[in-house]
């Protein structure tokens, strides 16, 4: 039964790659938040399954609750920041200040 | 009560995956935030209801509040998942992000 956990926590692992592609090249900046929080959820269930593996599901527990309520105060301050910024990246009107790469119109 | 235990454990790393691959391949910020805000409370309840099940193997007073203590990490974050995904909703909205429409209303809509 042992097995079953510890693969499913390699899987879960590897299942956090796909929301990190997402905070890392999201076109916008709701998308990198989205992806943090994502992975953020994934932790949560991960920190039990290490707890189960190493016999210690009493303190783990703990750190996973901890690790909840950060998580969820980590993306409402951030949502509530970025809620007055007008600079969101909008790919239907794309912005006046272009970056380096693009070229200049 | 192993085969319940891995067969909940299945079921929620398949809510995950298809929560993970809809955050990949949607077009739009907002259709993202479908599998984001769903997905990933199912896969949630349904991993730690395996978890807690299977730490009432031994049953004694400090397995049974262990197992009660992860069922209400299941509470907070049915609780507080949907909070999150609202709260950057309203972020998205007031700041002005147009939702994705096909190809051809688009063109409609700038002529």
């Amino acid at each position: 039964m042992d097995n079953v956990f510890l693969y499913s926590g390699i899987y879960l692992c590897l299942l956090m790659t796909l929301p990190l592609y997402r905070a890392v090249f999201g076109p916008t900046v709701p998308d990198r938040m989205l992806g943090a929080n994502a992975i953020g959820s994934k932790t949560t269930v991960l920190l039990i399954l290490i707890g189960i593996i190493y016999q210690r599901v009493d303190m783990f527990v703990d750190i996973a609750l901890a690790y909840a309520t950060l998580n969820f105060i980590a993306v409402l301050a951030a949502s509530r920041y970025y809620q007055k910024s007008k600079g969101l990246y909008d790919y239907r009107q794309p912005p006046k200040r272009t970056s380096r790469k693009e070229p200049i119109e | 009560m192993n085969i319940i235990v891995a067969i909940l454990l299945i079921v929620g790393l398949f809510f995950f995956t298809g929560g993970s691959v809809g955050i990949l391949r949607f077009p739009d910020f907002y259709t993202r935030l479908h599998p984001a805000g769903k997905c990933d409370t199912m896969g949630l309840l349904f991993t730690l209801s395996a978890m807690a099940l299977y730490t009432l193997h031994d049953f004694s007073l400090h397995a049974v509040l262990t197992g009660l203590k992860i069922m209400l990490i299941v509470v907070f974050v049915f609780i507080t998942s949907p909070t999150a995904t609202h709260a950057i909703v309203d972020a998205g909205v007031r700041a002005g992000l147009s939702p994705w429409v096909k190809k051809a209303q688009a063109e409609e809509d700038r002529t």
